[in-house]
């Protein structure tokens, strides 16, 4: 798949919000094969290299550096400009939270820091509600993906509205991303087959009770759900249809 | 005279600059007052008494 005419190597993107340690991240990654690996941006008083970023650059994935955590599209942009800077890409998952309870985004904040940051030469992919109006007007702004919930960060619910994601992926043109929300494989596949164009993963994998397992599932997941997809799948129906013909039925 | 490093305050002696804060550019990006200051213009960016600087780098999460 391609992001602002960029090629990526897999439709698996995963984060790294609950890691335990940094040994687990090579497990992870060679078993996830992942297009992209997210990063949060924090103080730091450790001038040296960093630990999490050497191991990354080490394993060759491409990072994408976030603004998780963020209350205010002041406080996104200025942590974008930071991780620009620390990171050397112009590409941010951009995150603005409208509290730290529920966790969703603050969608007026979301739009005007997106604006911002585009204008700022950045490549943006903004973590939204479920909401194909929001969605097109992230991308009418310039945003190069839209990454709607699945459900709220770390419920493992899977695709709460499987509707809405639909109603996303029909507003837009530009690749749709499920984030948050993913537990388990089906939900990887459920998602695909809605149409979205990747799945981002965090949590689910690295509080699984084996992290590089359950990320091997999801990149399967991720391949299946792309696949059934394009294969076309058969209706819904009320009534049931038979399958088989009931011409020369012993005893007709 | 006191600066504020990371939420915190620090003594830092007159003439100090950023580059006196942070001896590696590697993974690492500051700002000065809210405003991002490129490794490159450390050095030549002297701090003032009061002045808050934040310093990050990647770290797990999202």
């Amino acid at each position: 798949m391609q992001v602002a005419g960029i090629d990526l190597p897999s439709r698996l993107w995963i984060g790294t919000g609950g890691l335990s340690n940094l040994t687990t991240v090579a497990d992870v990654v060679d078993a996830a094969g992942p297009g992209l690996v997210t990063v949060s941006v924090r103080r730091t008083c450790d001038t040296g290299s960093g630990g999490l970023l050497d191991t990354l650059q080490a394993l060759g994935v491409r990072i994408l550096p976030n603004t998780a955590g963020c209350l205010s599209a002041r406080d996104a942009v200025l942590t974008a400009q930071l991780a620009r800077e620390a990171l050397e890409t112009d590409w941010v998952k951009l995150e603005v939270i409208g509290d730290e309870t529920s966790l969703m985004p603050d969608t007026v904040e979301l739009l005007d820091a997106a604006e911002t940051l585009v204008q700022q030469g950045f490549t943006v992919l903004p973590y939204t509600t479920p909401d194909p109006v929001l969605a097109r007007r992230l991308a009418d702004v310039g945003c190069a993906a839209v990454m709607p919930l699945g459900s709220p960060i770390g419920t493992g619910r899977g695709i709460d509205d499987p509707r809405a994601i639909e109603a996303v992926r029909a507003a837009v043109a530009v690749p749709v991303v499920l984030d948050a929300g993913i537990g388990t494989a089906s939900d990887a596949a459920l998602a695909m087959e809605l149409g979205c164009d990747a799945v981002l993963a965090a949590t689910a994998i690295t509080r699984a009770d084996r992290p590089a397992q359950m990320a091997a599932a999801l990149r399967a997941a991720v391949d299946a759900g792309e696949l059934a997809r394009r294969a076309g799948r058969i209706p819904r129906l009320t009534t049931a249809r038979a399958s088989s013909p009931m011409a020369g039925r012993v005893g007709t | 005279m006191r600066i504020n490093l990371n939420g915190h305050s620090r003594f830092v002696e007159e003439g100090a600059t950023l580059q006196d804060l942070l001896p590696s550019a590697r993974g690492v990006a500051a700002a000065l007052n809210g405003a991002v200051v490129p490794a490159g213009s450390w050095e030549s960016t002297r701090l003032s008494e009061n002045d808050a600087v934040e310093v990050v780098t990647a770290h797990q999460g999202g």
